[in-house]
């Protein structure tokens, strides 16, 4: 039986160059799907990574109650105190609560690759932080530049920002309220930080003529912090805020934008696939008929009809494998690392890179051989059905 | 027997194969046309909005409110008509839906968008009840909301005077637009600007935007030049556009998808060129003998290659049109199923691009085997040479 | 039989193969009156199909002159050959060469597309040019679904619709049994007698040159003695 199996696939494989146009069908169209479907993935895992490698476990956000997001959340002066006092907050090392009070703005820049600059930019985050915001993210680095100096309108820009902004560059001047501001360095943090401009909270509350803050965002001391600060906030009603673990915000956020790419993916995938999976039949009902004399040949010499169509069956696997790498491969070679931005949940742009993992690859792969699977079924099946007679008498 | 008839014969020749070519055609246009839909969505709608209103807003960013004591300002400057305001509100209906809630000077927004209807004495009722708020007919039906109720909506930015972010309001009239296009977005809620102002604890005499009506479109150019300019140098520097503009600079904000929706075409119609034009190829390959009797009955050349020409069309047409009628159908369902809040429907634009592609498409597959078919010799042909 | 309805004067037909060159013919004549009925004979690959393409205006040859029916067709350009076929000429072959998409009708209404003839029209001259050839009840048969023998009278039917002045078949009953083969020659006895049509028919079969009016013998590209049949 294996042999069998083997024997006739084996002329079958050698006969696809006869046939090359109709096999290039199936791996081309398989490509096709698995492209598509590896880059809309990579896409969504890309922008999930920047934003989950955002958040600590062991800090948490402060918001006003009922804020969902920092842009909508407005503290004042008092409540950003009463918050750094509360419990469960670590000790810095210069003695005081590790917390930074926070103000996000949302400014305008163009990007790199708009054709008609003036008009209309895209929104990004522009964070007045306090000194321990630096504490608090140990990942972020000054790579260019230096860092800016509290009191004066200096601005350092995320690294993911200077590759897809005009106007970015260390020295250059961004416009915000009737003043220029400096751009006096760069930074990388690894995460969606570098798709933020920072500044020194004060300034910005005397230019945005705000008192408070948008957040207040604090370490937590010991595996308990996040109880003891919640209940210590609870407590007070001077306060109604919500605490957020800093992970699970911005993991949070990634929510909308995944669900919107799975459906996008989803609905893609599956009508490509469909129409692949129509291209394959077609493909091999045509190899099948093609080969109509040769079948019958083989089954008059005795061949059994499972290995018939186990040979077909196999070609067209192979067939969609291949496609299925090839597409992956383009995925690759295309999108891997590709930076982009989009609009995150707080109305404002995100730079991440696509990442094109091996299990995406492998899901890929998976659903190249599924539709492989389909397309060479039912022409299989007519193979192994073929009288005998009518095969010898075709041609 | 006619001309047409016979390329219907001769595309079913081999039946199997025809259908599945059809169907890989079918899917590749549904694709298009939900795609594509998807982009016209985000590109526009804008199509319905001409130039004779501008919308000003804060250089920094439209997060960031202006006072209102620029109205009298604005209301000066020469070519502007009449001048509203409208401040962003973050509405939440029930738990956690958004809502778009806007509050406004029902007086002023009555008189810069006239394209809303709504009896007058609603609208006398909007400006006169301090709680008031009234409901685009979309949303009222959505929700269910009849006029007389009392609504609650809360918050996710701006709380009361007593800190609680639940507001509540008395719905007094349902717009409408006055004609399809305005019709599709009457998505949004409009509450009184008055009592906003003074029972919210964060912003006082300040709004997000300001809407003005233009005596003639023309003038635009020269009121956004003033403005701007009245404003430069100022804490509150400002940002003039069209409303066109305006609606597309929120398109932006989605950044590169509509590069990767290209992209995905791209690669849906790269296979499917191969898909069809290699279903052509065998079709005429099959059929030489045939094609060389058609002309030794005297059809010239040319018509041989129109009679295979043909054929690629009526495979892409045939395949295409299902396609866009499933695309239109779904999004038909699509814009049911959310309630009208994702307006997938197929435009004309869409229509006419998916036409274009069909006819682009037919050339592309037929062109080469239809040469072939036209180049043949019959002698040759006919002795299988 | 006065006029001539073939006149071939002094034809050479040279194919390329490659570099080398065959001549197939060499400065043949021929003239085929109005109203005559010739078979063709000779060894294979003597030049009968080529000598039949070039009346029937599928082919042109390399030098010399060929009328028919009162038009020069050797150097006429592809696309006035193809209206003056249709207008002219009815083919007959060997494998039938029916449309396997087209029914029995469809297929005799073919040439008609290519006239100014409504609809109703067509279907009427289709309808009676299958009457002619004896296959009227099988109208709505696909050539699948039909004999040899009457494939080729749809053939012939075909071939009659547009009412050519001449027929030219390539060994029209080379596939087919002696009853059948007698039948349509037979028939195309009938077409040459009563409807007056010329016909040229090439055939390897002694019988059926014997259902035409002479026979010429083709050899080696040239003709040899003309006999009467
Ligand atoms: N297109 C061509 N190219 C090259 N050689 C050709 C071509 N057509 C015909 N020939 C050659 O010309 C010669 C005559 O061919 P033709 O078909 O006229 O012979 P025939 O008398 O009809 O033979 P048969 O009885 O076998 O049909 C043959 O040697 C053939 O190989
Ligand atoms: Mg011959």
């Amino acid at each position: 039986m294996l042999r069998q199996i083997l024997a006739v696939t084996g002329i079958n494989i050698r006969a696809i160059p006869q046939r090359w146009t109709s096999s290039l069908v199936i791996v081309i169209g398989l490509a096709g799907v698995v492209a598509v479907f590896t880059a809309l993935l990579a896409m969504a895992g890309g922008f999930e990574n920047t934003l989950r490698a955002t958040g600590r476990n062991d800090a948490a956000i402060v918001m006003r109650g009922g804020s969902d997001a920092e842009l909508n959340s407005v503290l004042d002066r008092a409540s950003d105190d009463l918050i750094e006092q509360a419990a469960g907050i670590r000790t810095g090392t210069d003695g005081r609560p590790e917390a930074s009070a926070e103000m996000m703005i949302i400014a305008e820049l163009m990007r790199k690759d708009d054709a008609r600059p003036g008009v209309s930019g895209a929104n990004v985050t522009v964070r007045g932080v306090e000194p321990a915001g630096f504490a608090l993210r140990p990942q972020l680095k000054i790579v260019a530049g230096r860092t800016f100096t509290p009191g004066l309108r200096e601005l350092i820009v995320g690294s993911g920002l200077v590759r897809q902004f005009q106007g970015t560059g260390v020295g250059q001047t961004v416009r915000m309220r009737g003043t220029d501001w400096t751009i006096v360095g760069i930074f990388a943090a690894g995460d969606s930080h570098d798709s933020e401009m920072w500044t020194d909270i004060n300034v910005a509350r005397t230019t945005f003529n705000r008192t408070g803050s948008s957040s207040v965002l604090v370490a937590l001391e010991g595996p308990d912090g996040l109880d003891r600060l919640k209940a210590s906030l609870a407590g007070d009603p001077r306060l109604t805020v919500d605490v957020v673990r800093e992970r699970d915000y911005f993991i949070g956020q990634t929510r909308q934008f995944r669900q919107n790419i799975g459906v996008l993916a989803g609905v893609v995938t599956i009508i490509m696939g469909l129409g692949a999976a129509f291209a394959a039949l077609n493909s091999m009902y045509a190899a099948v008929a093609a080969r109509g004399k040769e079948i019958a040949t083989l089954r008059a010499l005795g061949f059994g009809g499972a290995p018939v169509a186990v040979s077909v069956l196999i070609e067209s696997l192979l067939l969609a494998l291949i496609g299925g790498v090839l597409g992956a491969l383009v995925a690759y070679l295309l999108f891997n690392d590709l930076t982009v931005s989009t609009m995150g949940q707080s109305f404002t742009q995100v730079v991440f890179d696509f990442k094109v993992t091996p299990q995406l690859v492998q899901r890929g792969l998976v659903i190249a051989v599924v539709i492989g699977m389909v397309g060479g079924l039912l022409p299989a099946v007519r193979a192994a059905r073929l009288p005998v007679t009518t095969g010898l008498r075709e041609l | 027997m006619t001309k047409t008839g016979f390329v219907i014969a001769n595309l079913f020749r081999k039946r199997t194969r025809t259908i599945l070519t059809l169907l890989s055609v079918t899917m590749a246009f549904l694709l298009f046309g939900l795609l594509q839909s998807v982009n016209y969505l985000f590109s526009a709608g804008a199509d319905a909005l001409g130039a004779t209103r501008l919308m000003t807003q804060a250089r920094v960013s439209f997060t960031q409110s202006l006072p209102l004591s620029m109205v009298p300002k604005l209301e000066s400057v020469p070519g502007v008509a009449r001048v509203a305001y409208s401040q962003w509100f973050g509405g939440i209906w029930q738990d956690n839906t958004p809502v778009f809630v806007f509050s406004v000077d029902p007086a002023r927004y009555h008189d810069v968008y006239p394209e809303y209807v709504m009896p007058e004495a609603q609208w006398r009722e909007f400006a006169r009840t301090r709680t008031a708020m009234v409901a685009g007919r979309q949303i009222a039906d959505k929700y269910g909301w009849k006029v007389g109720q009392h609504i609650p909506i809360s918050s996710n930015i701006y709380p009361q005077k007593n800190g609680s972010k639940a507001w509540a309001f008395d719905l007094v009239g349902i717009f409408d637009g006055k004609d399809e296009d305005w019709k599709k977005r009457t998505n949004q809620v409009l509450i009184n600007h008055d009592y906003f102002d003074e029972a919210n604890q964060f912003v006082k005499g300040r709004t997000n935007f300001y809407i003005l009506r233009l005596t003639d479109a023309d003038k635009a150019q020269s009121v956004i030049r003033t403005v701007d300019a009245m404003f430069e140098n100022s804490l509150d520097e400002t940002k003039t556009q069209t409303e066109k503009e305006f609606n597309l600079s929120f398109v932006k904000q989605l950044g590169d998808i509509g590069l990767i929706v290209r992209w995905i075409l791209f690669a849906v119609f790269f296979t499917l060129l191969l898909v069809v034009g290699n279903t052509m190829a065998q079709s005429v390959r099959e059929r030489i003998p045939e094609l060389a009797v058609l002309k030794t009955l005297g059809f010239s050349d040319g018509a041989v290659l129109g009679f295979v020409i043909a054929e690629a069309f009526a495979l892409c047409a045939l395949g295409g049109l299902v396609g866009l009628v499933l695309a239109s159908l779904a999004g038909a369902a699509l814009e049911k199923g959310t309630g009208g809040q994702f307006a997938l429907h197929l435009s004309g634009w869409v229509w006419l691009l998916g036409l274009i592609t069909i006819v682009l498409m037919s050339l592309a597959v037929g062109l080469l085997p239809g040469l072939r078919a036209q180049r043949l010799r019959i002698v040759d042909a006919l002795a299988g040479r | 039989m006065s006029e001539s309805m073939v006149q071939v004067t002094n034809v050479t037909k040279i194919y390329e193969r490659g570099t080398q060159q065959v001549e197939v013919l060499h400065g043949l004549t021929l003239q085929i009156p109005r109203g005559d009925f010739v078979a063709l004979m000779g060894p294979s690959g003597s030049g009968k199909t080529t000598l039949l393409n070039l009346i029937g205006g599928l082919d042109q040859p390399t030098s010399g002159e060929v009328w028919v029916g009162g038009s020069r067709i050797d150097r006429m350009p592809s696309g006035q050959l193809a209206a003056w076929r249709a207008r002219n000429v009815g083919f007959v072959f060997q494998f039938y060469n029916l449309i396997p998409v087209l029914t029995a009708e469809g297929n005799v209404e073919l040439p008609l597309l290519l006239t100014k003839l409504s609809a109703a029209q067509r279907r009427k001259n289709a309808a009676v040019a299958l009457q002619v050839v004896g296959l009227a009840d099988r109208a709505g048969h696909k050539p699948s679904e039909l004999s040899g023998g009457q494939e080729q009278r749809v053939a012939i039917a075909r071939a009659l619709v547009s009412d050519p002045q001449i027929l030219v078949c390539d060994e029209p009953t080379g596939d087919l049994d002696r009853k059948t083969a007698d039948d349509i020659l037979g028939l195309l006895q009938v077409l040459n007698r009563d409807h007056g049509k010329t016909i040229v028919m090439v055939t390897h079969d002694p019988k059926a040159a014997e259902f035409a009016r002479r026979t010429l013998h083709l050899e080696k590209g040239q003709l040899l003695e003309q006999s009467a049949a």
